[in-house]
C-alpha cells in the first residue's frame, strides 16, 4: 500500500519535472534577449548554478550534519577545469597571453573533429564529469585530514583550505595551467549551445544549465534515499549512536564529503559555462556565505527547500530588487535611498530575519511533494513508527 | 649579517601586525570560551571601526573622534550580540553560527551601500604615524608601539579578568554555563561585557591597523578577522595569553613569507623570486589545519572530553 502511494508520488514528481524541463526549452526559443522577461532566463540559469551548489551543500550541512564551507573551494576548481579543457586551440595564445599553455587540448574540439556535432556535445559533458572528478580528488585529498575534526573546526578548517586552493589557483608558477591571476575565457558557453535540425535552430543556452542541474539533483535524491543516505542522517542525528550500530563513521564522512564536492565541481563547471568567465578571485569565502544562506532560506535537511531557496536568492538579487539599485522601486522614485547597494542592504536583512524568526527555512526538513500530499507523509510517518516500535 | 640584515625589516613589521591580529584575536577567543560561537562578524566590525573613524575624523578633530569611533563600535559589538546571538541562546550551535554569518554578509553589505564600494583613506593620526629610524630602517612609528600597547592591554584584562567580580563571573560561564547561571551570575550581562571587551580591543587594533595600510574597503576586515581566529586557535582556542603568542608567530610568518622571496634572493639561495608572497594568506590555514589535526587544544588549550 505504502509502496503504491510511493510509487505514485514519484510519478508525479518526475512528470513534473519532465515539464519543466520542456518548459523551459519553450521558453529558451521564445524569449528574445531584448525582451523585458530575459531577466527569466538569467534567473533559470544562474538560479540553477545555485540549485546545484546549495543542494551539494545541503547534503552535507542538512543530510551529514558536517558543517563545512569549502564550497566556493570546490566550485573554482570545477570551474576551472572545465574552462581549461575547452578552450580552442584559436584562442589558446590570446587567452595564456604571458604564459605558455601546457595543457594543450580541448574536448569538444577533438571530439568535433572526429565525430562532428554529437562530439562537442560530448565534449563539453566529458569536460563537466571532469570538472567533478578533479573536484571530487581535492576533496578526497582534504578529507583525510580534516574530516576528523568537529562542527566548528571543521567549518573553519575547510574554510581555510578554500583559501589555499584559491591562492595555490593564483600562483604565478601555475600560470601555464591555471593562467594565474589573470581570466580563463573564450571556453564553450551557453550562448553558443545550439541544435541544428535542417533548417531550424533550437537554442538550449538555458535549457543546458537547467539540465545538468536537473540530473545532478535527482542523482544526490537517490543517494539521500539509498542506505547510504540514511547511513548520513544517522551520523547527523547521533554521531556515538551511529557508530554504535555499525555505521563506520569515516567511511560515510567521507563518502558524503566527496559527494557534495563533486557536484560542487559540476555546479562550478556550470557557473564557468553560464558567465563566460573564470577567475579565482570570484570564488571567495563570500560566495560559500551565499550559499549557506540559501540553504538556510530554503530550509536545511530539504532539497526541494535549498532548490526554492537558491532560485528566489538569484531572482531577487537579479530580477526582483534590481529597482532597489537603480533609483525606482514599486514605483517610488528616490534616487538618495534606492543607489547601488542598497538591494545587498534589504536583502541581508531579510536573510537576517529569516535566520533569526524563521529558523526552519521556507520548507523546513519537507520536501515539495510532502506538500502535496500532507495525508500520505502523516501515514508513512505513522507506518514508520509502528515499524520502530515492533 | 647579511641574513639579519634583510630579515629584520620583515621581522619588525610581522610584530607589528601580530600585534594588531592579538586585538582583535582575544574578542574572539572570550566569545569562543564563553558561547562557543565563531564570531565571524568580528571581523567586520574591526572593518566597520575603521570605516567609522574614516567619517568621524572628516569632521571634527581627533582627540573627539577616537574616543567617539571606540565608543560607537563598542555599541555596534553589544548591538549585534543583543540583536542576533541573544534569541538563539538556546538553539543548535549551528544555528548561532549561520546567525554570525548573517551578520558578517549584512555589515558588509551595509558598507558597501554606505561607502559605494569606494577606498575609503584612514586619516594620518599624527605622533603615531610619523617616521622613525629603528636599527638603521625607516618605519612608522606604530609599527613600534604595537607590540608594547598590545602588551599592556592584554596584561590590563588578564588582571580584570583574575581580579575583578565580573571577570570572576566570566571564568565561571566559560567553564559551565548552566552551573553558573545557578549560582545567580547573570549570563547576560557577563556575555555583554565580553562582546564589549572584544569590541573594545579590536576598535584599538583597527586604529593600529588601518594607519598602515591606504585605506578602508568593506572586505578589509575578513582576512584580518580570519587570521586572527586562526590565532586564537593556535594558542587554544578560550586562553587569552595562547591567543596574543599565536598572533605574534602568525604575524610574524606571514610577513616572513610576503619577504620570503627578496630574502632568499639576497642571501643567493635561489636566484629568481618564486613567487612566495602568494601564499602569505594561505600559510595561515596550512598553520590551522595542522595545528587542528596534530594538536585540536592548540597550545595552550584545556582538553575537553566528549560525553555520550
Amino acid at each position: 500500500m505504502l509502496q503504491k502511494k510511493n510509487n505514485k508520488k514519484n510519478f508525479i514528481s518526475l512528470i513534473a519535472v519532465a515539464l519543466f524541463l520542456v518548459l523551459v526549452l519553450v521558453l529558451d526559443q521564445i524569449i528574445r534577449p531584448t525582451d523585458k522577461m530575459s531577466m527569466l532566463l538569467t534567473v533559470l540559469q544562474k538560479g540553477s548554478v545555485y540549485a546545484l551548489a546549495a543542494v551539494s551543500m545541503n547534503l552535507l550541512n542538512g543530510f551529514t550534519g558536517l558543517f563545512s564551507l569549502g564550497h566556493a573551494g570546490f566550485m573554482l576548481v570545477g570551474a576551472y577545469t572545465y574552462a581549461i579543457f575547452t578552450i580552442p586551440a584559436e584562442s589558446r595564445d590570446t587567452v595564456y597571453q604571458y604564459y605558455d599553455a601546457a595543457i594543450r587540448i580541448s574536448f569538444p574540439e577533438v571530439l568535433r573533429d572526429n565525430l562532428g556535432a554529437f562530439g562537442t556535445v560530448l565534449g563539453v559533458v566529458l569536460a563537466v564529469l571532469l570538472a567533478g572528478l578533479v573536484a571530487a580528488f581535492f576533496a578526497w585529498l582534504i578529507g583525510l585530514p580534516v574530516l576528523k575534526l568537529k562542527s566548528d573546526y571543521l567549518a573553519i578548517a575547510t574554510l581555510g583550505f578554500a583559501e589555499i586552493i584559491r591562492a595555490v589557483f593564483q600562483w604565478g608558477k601555475l600560470g601555464p595551467v591555471t593562467n594565474g591571476s589573470n581570466l580563463l575565457k573564450s571556453f564553450e558557453r551557453i550562448s553558443t549551445f545550439k541544435l541544428t535540425l535542417g533548417e531550424t535552430t533550437i537554442k538550449l543556452s538555458t535549457f543546458v544549465p537547467v539540465l545538468i542541474a536537473v540530473i545532478c539533483i535527482a542523482l544526490i535524491v537517490l543517494l539521500v534515499n539509498s542506505t547510504y543516505g540514511r547511513s548520513f542522517k544517522a551520523i547527523r542525528d547521533d554521531e556515538i549512536a551511529a557508530e554504535a550500530m555499525g555505521i563506520n563513521l569515516a567511511k560515510h564522512k567521507m563518502i558524503s564529503f566527496v559527494a557534495s564536492s563533486f557536484f560542487a565541481g559540476i555546479s562550478g563547471a556550470t557557473m564557468a559555462m553560464v558567465l563566460g568567465i573564470a577567475q579565482a578571485s570570484n570564488f571567495k569565502s563570500a560566495m560559500t556565505y551565499e550559499i549557506l544562506l540559501m540553504v538556510v532560506l530554503g530550509g536545511i535537511g530539504s532539497i526541494s527547500g535549498s532548490v526554492i531557496g537558491s532560485m528566489l536568492f538569484v531572482a531577487a538579487s537579479e530580477w526582483w530588487l534590481r529597482g532597489l539599485d537603480s533609483g525606482v522601486f514599486l514605483g517610488i522614485n528616490a534616487p538618495g535611498i534606492f543607489r547601488n547597494g542598497f538591494r545587498l542592504v534589504v536583502f541581508s536583512v531579510i536573510i537576517m530575519v529569516v535566520v533569526l524568526f524563521f529558523r526552519k527555512g521556507i520548507m523546513g526538513d519537507k520536501e515539495l511533494p510532502d506538500l502535496l500530499k500532507p495525508r500520505a507523509k502523516k501515514a508513512s510517518k505513522k507506518a514508520s513508527k509502528k515499524e520502530v516500535t515492533k | 649579517m647579511e641574513l639579519l640584515k634583510s630579515v629584520l625589516p620583515y621581522l619588525i613589521s610581522g610584530v607589528s601586525v601580530g600585534g594588531q591580529y592579538a586585538l582583535i584575536a582575544i574578542g574572539y577567543t572570550m566569545v569562543y570560551g564563553i558561547l562557543r560561537l565563531i564570531n565571524f562578524a568580528h571581523g567586520d566590525v574591526f572593518m566597520v571601526a575603521g570605516l567609522i573613524m574614516v567619517y568621524l575624523a572628516a569632521s571634527m578633530p581627533l582627540y573627539v573622534a577616537i574616543p567617539l569611533m571606540i565608543v560607537l563600535t563598542v555599541a555596534l559589538g553589544f548591538a549585534i550580540e543583543r540583536v542576533a546571538y541573544k534569541p538563539l541562546r538556546n538553539a543548535p550551535r549551528m544555528s548561532v553560527m549561520i546567525s554570525a554569518i548573517g551578520v558578517s554578509y549584512l555589515i558588509q553589505n551595509l558598507a558597501l551601500y554606505i561607502t559605494g564600494g569606494l577606498n575609503k583613506n584612514y586619516p594620518a593620526i599624527p605622533w603615531i604615524s610619523d617616521k622613525v629610524s629603528i636599527f638603521g630602517m625607516e618605519t612608522t612609528r606604530v609599527t613600534v608601539i604595537t607590540p608594547f600597547l598590545t602588551v599592556i592591554l592584554v596584561v590590563a584584562l588578564v588582571l580584570l579578568i583574575n581580579h575583578t567580580k565580573i571577570g570572576m563571573a566570566m571564568r565561571a560561564v566559560s567553564r559551565d554555563f548552566e552551573t553558573a547561571q545557578l549560582m545567580g551570575v547573570k549570563i547576560n550581562n557577563v556575555i555583554s561585557a565580553t562582546f564589549i571587551i572584544g569590541t573594545f580591543l579590536a576598535a584599538v587594533g583597527s586604529m593600529l591597523y588601518f594607519t598602515n595600510y591606504p585605506g578602508v574597503v568593506p572586505t578589509s576586515g575578513g582576512m584580518p578577522g580570519l587570521k586572527a581566529f586562526v590565532a586564537a586557535v593556535f594558542g587554544g582556542i578560550g586562553s587569552i595569553p595562547g591567543a596574543v603568542i599565536g598572533a605574534f608567530i602568525i604575524g610574524i610568518c606571514e610577513s616572513i613569507i610576503k619577504g620570503l622571496d627578496t630574502i632568499l634572493v639576497v642571501n643567493g639561495v635561489i636566484a629568481e623570486q618564486v613567487g612566495f608572497s602568494t601564499f602569505s594568506d594561505a600559510f595561515t590555514f596550512a598553520l590551522l589545519i595542522v595545528v587542528l589535526v596534530f594538536k585540536p587544544t592548540g597550545l595552550f588549550g584545556e582538553k575537553t572530553t566528549d560525553k555520550v
